[in-house]
């Protein structure tokens, strides 16, 4: 606040304490690792063009489809969304910075370095036995007794990403609840804000949980302890239920500050408040409290007993609940609203359509009867990549067009952000909706191989694959045009049904100290 | 820190820093030799004699003291640039209620680090064991009791692991009695927690002589804690046969005290630094925020050795 100088070169991104720096930091770092979990995505599909072994031997598969969720969860949907909080927050809680700038800075430049260590795994000359091979949940015994030698550095690397995301996690609370303009009581906080607060308390909550999971792990592997291991007296199954406990919350982490943004990006074009605003923090809250709870319906097949199955059979089922309140109030703020359907407003339908498909398909994968014949099928597949690309991805993409003119000053070019939306939307459900019909056939995930029937829809998903994966460099191009000055000036409200203090308060592009003075709400 | 000036009432954004990027080097450099170092001992890597994987795990070691030497810098240089801070009265009000709510946070998580490996002992105690012995759903025997480890019995302290009882060999080691040093130190560490509120009381009584005393005395009950346990892993070791590969017995023993023990070490640091900065008179009553980041976290060591003490040593 002292200085209002501008620093620039490398040590601005090196060194730098300033929350918007920081955030596009974190937005092109994941964007990078959007694009090489991409690349390993297509090479996947390309294997799974043709029943038989196309391009690569089973085990290096694995491997690839193993990086793919690993970068994908830790390195792409998990960092957008922390620069989009490091973006927005201050902004819009009327705040000059993050609570704790040097630690914010210190949780981003842990990354680089831990996927570093993920990615180096695979240099041959390092580790002939290959990079980690056993799936992004890393089971044991697959990961303890089977694991490669790249495994080590692959556990190390998610303890450095538990320490960056755990410290972006209290910076963010302690953002919210300290930094907050005068007059800004809880209830009056905006939906994005909210969203992530509740994230980032789940954040806190299971990292460190996942960082004893994989302690256990090395400790397993090397130093002669049996935490896993029956022989000794423990339980392979144990790690699942131990890591599943992190898991679930985890799948929401990547999706709670999606559904900030579209509570955002709606009211905005429909011209209209959010409908049902306290509900709306509730059903957040209640799916977060639930998240803890219903971890087991991921591992229905190990043998559990009957009353544990009933049990997260429910609980999950209870999920809906909130989460149809969501959708609800989504559909009800457009309900006579003026719309219109700018790239954000398409982006975040495309949102609501598209995850309450996904969610449905959850409440099928629920049903514990129904689960032992969906589990580890091309069915689950399609589920979570329907939450996970068009919900959590598409939130991003949208969030991104709806702020970018307030971030950059700049209007991007509508009719290729309307041209990339329709590119997207397409492609997405030829990628992932003939996986429904494959995986309820019988087709299972993880496979480099699969039986001549199923010839066709892979085809399909193939080809879908390969267009969104090129159409996302289009988005690429759109961004940086619009860096560059897209399609001239966009005004302070840049949208027209804009609300909140980073529209009404701060001129476009907002200035690199977002409030020196402390606005007050009324 | 000589100029005292009126604490600020907007908020301190600091300048531009290198601590973070000299902390992620490190921390980065510190995994990379750790990694290589357990390649090493434990000769994991199946590579030819200097090719590079076996190159790199022998210069683990090195590379993994160049980290942790990083790691002890960065502290070093954050902690003193905070202090520093602090003593310009730099740090509003406002920043002063971030860095507790962060600290508490930090706990937080801390707490649920511990949990992980609390939840993998009860769950090994309340069902793996129990199944693991052939007890099942409606009194039908767990098959896999009668298929895959015949003869092993459910007895806690767990002894005899599946694996020795399926090969018909006895105990390999004792378990660790609970009311000989383990109560011990319980009592320790309640001491040092009425000590260290007895100092920050006199902290808020402007009483500096009984707050150094005070403080010191916890950070000494602290390190005669750690003495006592590692004479106790010693003993473990040497006397009763305990080892970490004592079975799931000697896992969460070793993983949960190890851990603890792990903690009370960086308390009893973070202590002893409390105690030389009240020598040199840097808290105040009005701004001592330091001092209570490490009460609470030396009082949230404390409350997980009780848990310690009721589910690892007493039931």
């Amino acid at each position: 606040m002292a200085h209002d100088h501008h620093p620039t070169g490398i040590s601005r991104w090196l060194f730098t304490t300033n929350h918007k720096d920081i955030g596009s930091m974190y937005l092109w770092f994941s964007f990078i690792m959007f694009l090489i979990g991409g690349l390993m995505a297509l090479l996947i599909r390309a294997e799974l063009f043709m029943p038989g072994l196309q391009f690569f031997e089973p085990n290096f598969f694995n491997s690839l489809t193993t990086l793919h969720g690993l970068i994908m969860v830790f390195g792409a949907v998990m960092p957008a969304f922390v620069g989009l909080a490091n973006w927005l927050i201050p902004m819009q809680i009327g705040a000059p910075d993050m609570a704790l700038p040097r630690m914010n800075n210190f949780s981003f430049w842990i990354l680089p370095f831990a996927f570093s260590l993920l990615l180096l795994s695979l240099v041959p000359q390092l580790f002939p036995d290959g990079p980690p091979n056993f799936g992004w949940t890393f089971y044991a015994p697959l990961s303890t007794k089977y694991g490669p030698a790249s495994t080590d550095f692959f556990i190390f690397g998610v303890h450095l990403m538990g320490i960056s995301s755990i410290m972006g996690a209290i910076n963010v609370i302690v953002t919210v609840f300290n930094m907050r303009a005068p007059g800004m009581t809880l209830m009056k906080m905006p939906m994005f804000v909210w969203t992530w607060v509740i994230t980032a308390f789940l954040l806190i909550m299971v990292m460190p949980v996942l960082a004893g999971a994989v302690t256990m792990m090395l400790t397993d592997r090397h130093f002669g302890t049996s935490f896993f291991d029956a022989a000794g007296g423990g339980d392979p199954v144990m790690f699942q239920h131990i890591f599943w406990f992190f898991g679930h919350p985890e799948v929401y982490i990547m999706i709670l500050p999606a559904f900030g943004i579209a509570s955002h990006i709606i009211p905005t074009f429909s011209r209209k408040p959010l409908f049902g605003y306290a509900s709306m923090v509730y059903a957040t809250a209640s799916i977060a409290f639930l998240s803890f709870v219903v971890w087991a319906h991921h591992m229905f097949t190990v043998g559990m007993p009957v009353a544990g199955e009933l049990y997260f059979m429910i609980a999950t089922m209870i999920i809906a609940v909130p989460t149809g309140v969501k959708i609800f109030n989504w559909v009800a703020t457009m309900w006579k609203g003026s719309i219109t359907f700018e790239t954000p407003m398409l982006f975040a339908l495309a949102f609501v359509v598209l995850f309450t498909l996904g969610g449905v398909s959850g409440v099928m994968l629920a049903m514990t009867p129904v689960d032992k014949q969906y589990h580890d099928t091309y069915f689950v597949v399609a589920h979570f990549h329907y939450v996970l690309f068009p919900g959590a991805i598409f939130g991003t993409i949208a969030a991104v067009y709806y702020w970018l003119p307030k971030w950059t000053g700049n209007m991007y070019n509508e009719t290729l952000g309307k041209i990339h939306f329709w590119f997207s939307i397409i492609a997405v459900n030829i990628t992932f909706f003939p996986m429904h019909f494959s995986g309820l056939a019988g087709m299972q995930r993880r496979v480099p191989d699969y039986n001549m029937m199923f010839e066709g829809f892979n085809q399909l998903s193939s080809i879908g694959a390969f267009m969104l994966g090129f159409g996302q460099l289009l988005f690429l191009y759109i961004v940086i045009n619009c860096v560059k000055g897209g399609k001239g000036k966009a005004t302070d409200q840049v949208w027209e049904g804009a609300e909140g203090l980073e529209f009404t308060h701060l001129p476009s592009p907002a200035p690199y100290h977002s409030f020196e003075q402390a606005p007050e709400v009324k | 820190m000589s100029e005292k000036v009126e604490k600020p009432t907007n908020y301190y954004v600091p300048e531009q820093s290198k601590l973070p990027i000299i902390g992620s080097v490190g921390l980065f450099v510190t995994v990379l030799g750790a990694g290589n170092y357990i390649h090493n001992t434990t000769g994991v890597v199946k590579a030819e004699e200097g090719s590079l994987p076996s190159i790199m795990a022998s210069m683990g070691p090195y590379i993994l003291a160049i980290g942790a030497f990083i790691i002890f810098y960065l502290m070093w240089k954050w902690w003193s640039t905070a202090a520093r801070e602090s003593m310009a009265n730099m740090n509003s009000a406002q920043l002063d209620r971030s860095y507790r709510q962060g600290m508490m946070w930090f706990i937080t998580s801390e707490v649920m680090f511990f949990a992980a490996f609390f939840g993998a002992l009860w769950y090994i105690r309340v069902f793996a064991l129990p199944w693991l012995g052939g007890e099942g759903v409606d009194g039908h025997k767990a098959m896999t009791a009668v298929l895959e480890w015949p003869g092993f019995q459910n007895l806690w302290p767990l002894t005899v692991t599946p694996q020795e009882a399926k090969d018909g060999a006895g105990a390999s080691f004792s378990a660790m009695g609970a009311f000989g040093l383990p109560a011990i130190n319980t009592a320790i560490l309640l001491t040092s927690s009425w000590t260290l509120t007895i100092a920050h009381h006199a902290l808020i009584d402007r009483n500096r002589p009984t707050l150094i005393l005070f403080t010191w005395l916890t950070a000494l009950l602290g390190a005669i804690f750690l003495c006592l346990q590692a004479y106790e892993y010693y003993h473990a070791y040497v006397d009763l046969g305990l080892t970490m590969g004592s079975g799931i017995y000697g896992s969460t023993f070793f993983m949960l005290t190890g851990f603890h023990g792990l903690h009370v070490t960086i308390g009893t640091i973070f202590l002893i630094v409390l105690s030389i900065r009240c020598s040199k008179g840097h808290f105040t009553p009005e701004n001592h925020f330091a001092y209570e980041a490490g009460a609470w976290y030396w009082h949230f060591v404390d409350v997980v050795w009780l848990f310690l003490f009721v589910f690892v040593y007493a039931i």
